[in-house]
């Protein structure tokens, strides 16, 4: 298994100016913010079991850019219908990367479904997601960091990670500025 | 103008505002306008399996530069609560064609205690919720929520009443 901090910075190296990451509430978040804060980046601080939908919004709206949304177990087990809708739509430019420790980090670490044999994989590829990928060491993560900047489809990956408590990194918090900033990095006109 | 004309309509004033996302929950009210929306190769029609779905992606299609309308039930708006908050937070812009339930001869009693807290709830949220009765004020109605919505980024719901949409036939 892999550390959390390790694999977001293993997942987003030498990253692209073209992808655009939306991680769920919670740890992800600060997983995300620990790489140090970019406008491209629309940092979440609630709405869970949203990410992976607003992901879809984003994908569909801006088809030449990369969009990849990085999300916690907890919060994509809120959303699970929300793989039905991505998958039946398929954005070639959208992939949802679920970091899963089995557990609900934020609250007090206690047990999430997946550890209790809930397959976060085996219900997106049940959805009709074309690549899925279920990751456990270093050199499957490359896999999932390779087709994050240069796969041509809809993209599932579970990345499994250990139930470690790494420092907080809080990005800014204010839902107006970071919309702002996210909007004139990504070039949005209307 | 017939009362079968107001989908329609509704199907103008979304294609002049340049809508390019319409997400909704399959819906016997908005079938109409749903089927233009689908034939539609402009726009990407997002089914969803549930309504708070749709309040993340019209937050997403925004935040990359697009349009998005979400349609359905007064039931729906229950569903959407808590995603809600995404768009006050943030001050998204977010506009909803609600269909309305329990109301003018409803048969079904069940449809009753979401139906009747609709407006309400919509308040609650901060969403501003306007109501069209008569055919003739559904494109007026609609027109200025589209304004108001993508000019000031704020949240607004037009309501369609049942008596304008029409009693649901029961026996086949």
């Amino acid at each position: 298994m892999i550390e959390r901090r390790a694999a977001i910075k293993q997942l987003l190296k030498d990253r692209p100016d073209n992808l655009f990451v939306v991680p769920g509430l919670g740890s992800t978040c600060w997983d995300l913010a620990s790489l140090g804060e970019n406008d491209r980046d629309f940092y979440l601080w609630g709405a869970m079991g949203g990410a992976a939908m607003i992901g879809l919004g984003l994908a569909l709206a801006q088809p030449d850019k990369r969009v990849a949304v990085v999300t916690g177990d907890g919060e994509m087990l809120m959303g699970l219908g929300s793989l039905a809708a991505i998958a039946v739509q398929k954005p070639a430019n959208l992939a949802i990367v679920v970091f899963d420790n089995g557990v609900y980090g934020e609250t007090g670490m206690q047990a999430s479904h997946t550890q209790r044999g809930v397959d976060l994989v085996a219900v997106a590829r049940a959805a009709g997601f074309p690549r899925c990928f279920d990751v456990s060491d270093e050199t499957q993560l490359a896999g999932v960091h390779a087709q994050l900047t240069a796969g041509h489809e809809l993209l599932f990956a579970r990345v499994r990670i250990a139930a470690d408590d790494p420092p907080r990194v809080l990005p800014e918090r204010d839902g107006v500025a970071l919309k702002q900033r996210f909007r004139r990095a990504i070039g949005a006109s209307v | 103008m017939t009362a079968a004309q107001w989908p329609d309509m509704l199907f103008s004033v979304i294609q002049r505002a340049g809508v390019s996302q319409v997400g909704y929950v399959p819906d016997a009210g908005h079938s109409r306008l749903i089927e233009r929306c689908i034939a539609d190769p402009k726009i990407h029609d997002v089914s969803l399996t549930s309504e708070e779905e749709g309040v993340a992606l019209a937050a997403g299609a925004w935040l990359g530069g697009a349009r998005c309308v979400l349609l359905m039930q007064s039931s729906g708006v229950g569903n959407c609560v808590n995603m809600l908050s995404l768009i006050k937070t943030c001050r998204f812009p977010l506009l909803m064609f609600v269909t309305m339930r329990g109301e003018y001869e409803e048969f079904n009693p069940w449809q009753a205690p979401m139906g009747s807290i609709v407006e309400p709830t919509l308040k609650l949220c901060g969403v501003e919720a306007v109501r069209a009765t008569k055919p003739e004020e559904v494109e007026t109605v609609a027109q200025s929520a589209v304004q108001r919505v993508f000019g000031e980024e704020s949240a607004a719901a037009v309501i369609l009443s049942q008596r304008l949409i029409g009693k649901k036939v029961w026996t086949k």
